[in-house]
């Protein structure tokens, strides 16, 4: 009997909200998010081959659920950096690169989680507010003076990230329980880079946003690979010159070992 | 086993890489050629970006070369002088190469201009290798069937070609020349300016070179090459850690491990055959190679774009 009316009530309440909106907008949120993360560290070892993270959270709220359902979804994306996308053409029946546009910022990964379909659950308008799909994750200013059809270059960047497992949508792949505690497992690749990656998390109703939250995720090269790395970033010559040292000393150990091998 | 690479920032097998190195020492044991020609593109093709691998490809070919160097100066085959003067180019070549190399990555056709260099070069030395080494194989029948008695004839040695008259001479006592300095110099910096663009050391270039260029004694050309390739890619794993941090250590290690172990397979069954049969398998292998990335320039690519990041957060 209840399930019944509850409809009946919420849309009720819908017709009223027109009338509430500025005052409920003033108010702090009636639904908030309490949100954790399996870890706030990801460590890319020498044996890294990808891994995992699990993005969890509880809805915390004042009153009982108001209808519809909510839904629910999680983000996590990398450092932005600029990238150079380019376009081989035929020339002289060679395919050479024959134009490239340079798009300000893209991240180096970019995954959604969702409840449900994306295009149900969120509305143009809050996608745009909160850039939360994939083409509005890439800041894309300028593409258009660059080249003809910068349409196309920007679904290339997509297709081609999405491709190495770098993008990546995944509706329904968010599960809620009992409309308060949700959960999603975002897979990270192996070709993942280092930086700090932020994840956020939106709850929303009706397609609108009522309320998000935002974690850091820090990616991280550690033991050698860190060591290595930073060799190689802050002393160049110091680095060359022990990568020279490691091929003399193994070419000239190879020399000696066959000469014994060969007595 | 999967290994991720600090620099070139991706996750490989580490048994490819070991194979990899290990399946090009093994050609470079055979043919006594440092191998980079074949490990640039391989390691491209599996993945690592083109700067990386050319890089790193240069440091792989420090570690084989200076392996082959050391059976070279035990058997006194080295002219250190004329190595020395081909370095001198070398050092003006490399620095003409990175300088290149950084102009190519400006304009985005790093891909093409490694590619078209190695379509052009190896097309040319792969034809004439192959044609010099059909020719001699068919001498050596000849000589067969006319008998134990005749005696084999030499190749001509353009010993009074038109090196002999440029100015600066300078007396080459392991070689056996008295020649100008200027063709080996230049020599020199063509191999320079290819090994730091492309990663290789160029000894599949130098070798020719001193042979059918500067007549030299046969005997000590692939000590000397191997002499004046050890000082060019040092020179260019250097270049490229300090200018773009490109050299991947660990990815290096492996190679090398792989490397000197098929290095030594290979040189035992280069002891077992015979030189012309070197030759020709090497032109037909150069060739290979020249054939597939020339095809990889013709075919359209089914992903007519590509994605580089630029520079780190």
């Amino acid at each position: 009997m209840m399930r019944r009316l509850l409809p009946l009530l919420a849309l009720c309440l819908a017709m009223l909200t027109p009338l509430a909106a500025p005052a409920a907008d003033a108010a702090a949120p009636s639904e908030q998010i309490v949100a954790g993360l399996s870890q706030e560290q990801i460590s890319i070892t020498a044996s890294f081959s990808g891994s995992s993270i699990l993005i969890f959270g509880a809805v915390k709220r004042d009153a009982p659920p108001a209808q519809p359902p909510l839904q629910v979804i999680v983000t996590l994306q990398g450092p932005r950096t600029p990238v150079q996308v380019s376009r081989k053409g035929d020339v002289f029946g060679l395919w050479i690169n024959t134009a490239s546009a340079k798009v300000t910022e893209a991240p180096a990964y970019y995954a959604i989680a969702t409840s449900a379909p994306l295009a149900q659950i969120l509305s143009h308008t809050d996608d745009l507010r909160y850039r939360i799909s994939i083409p509005l994750a890439i800041r894309e200013t300028g593409v258009a003076s660059q080249v003809s059809e910068p349409r196309a270059f920007l679904d290339a960047l997509i297709r081609i990230r999405e491709r190495d497992g770098l993008y990546k949508l995944d509706e329904g792949a968010v599960t809620i329980d009992q409309s308060t505690l949700f959960r999603a497992r975002l897979n990270l690749p192996a070709n993942l880079t280092e930086g700090l990656y932020t994840a956020r998390m939106f709850l929303t109703r009706d397609g609108k946003v009522v309320a998000s939250q935002k974690t850091d995720v820090r990616v991280r090269k550690t033991g050698v690979e860190r060591w290595l790395y930073q060799l190689a970033q802050n002393q160049p010559a110091l680095y060359g010159l022990l990568s020279l040292v490691i091929a003399i000393v193994a070419g000239w150990l190879a020399s000696a070992a066959f000469r014994a091998f060969r007595r | 086993m999967q290994i991720y690479l600090p620099i070139a920032e991706v996750s490989v097998n580490a048994f490819l890489l070991l194979g990899i190195g290990g399946g090009v020492g093994l050609l470079s044991g055979i043919f006594g050629v440092g191998g980079g020609f074949l490990i640039t593109p391989l390691l491209m093709f599996i993945g690592i970006p083109p700067g990386v691998a050319v890089a790193t490809g240069a440091n792989q070919v420090v570690a084989a070369s200076v392996s082959g160097l050391m059976v070279h100066i035990r058997r006194r085959t080295v002219d250190f002088k004329m190595g020395t003067v081909l370095l001198v180019g070398g050092f003006f070549g490399s620095n003409i190469g990175i300088l290149v190399f950084e102009l190519m990555k400006r304009a985005g056709q790093t891909e093409l201009f490694v590619q078209f260099s190695y379509v052009f070069l190896m097309g040319t030395i792969g034809l004439m290798m192959f044609q010099e080494s059909f020719r001699a194989i068919r001498r050596a029948r000849g000589a067969a069937r006319a008998g134990p008695g005749a005696a084999p004839r030499r190749p001509q040695m353009h010993r009074h070609n038109w090196v002999q008259r440029w100015p600066l001479k300078m007396k080459f006592r392991t070689s056996g020349l008295y020649i100008s300095v200027i063709p080996p110099f230049l020599i020199g910096v063509c191999v320079g300016v290819l090994s730091a663009a492309m990663g290789i050391g160029g000894g599949f270039i130098v070798v020719p070179a001193m042979i059918y260029i500067l007549g030299m004694n046969t005997r000590v050309v692939v000590g000397t090459s191997l002499f004046q390739v050890i000082f060019v890619t040092a020179y260019a794993v250097m270049a490229h850690a300090i200018a773009s941090q490109s050299v991947d250590m660990a990815l290096a290690v492996l190679l090398i491990v792989g490397g000197v172990v098929g290095a030594q397979i290979g040189t035992m069954i280069g002891m077992r055959l015979k030189a012309e049969q070197l030759r020709i398998l090497l032109a037909l292998l150069v060739l290979a190679v020249a054939v597939k990335i020339g095809l990889d320039l013709v075919i359209r690519p089914a992903e007519l774009y590509s994605v580089r990041s630029i520079g780190h957060p």
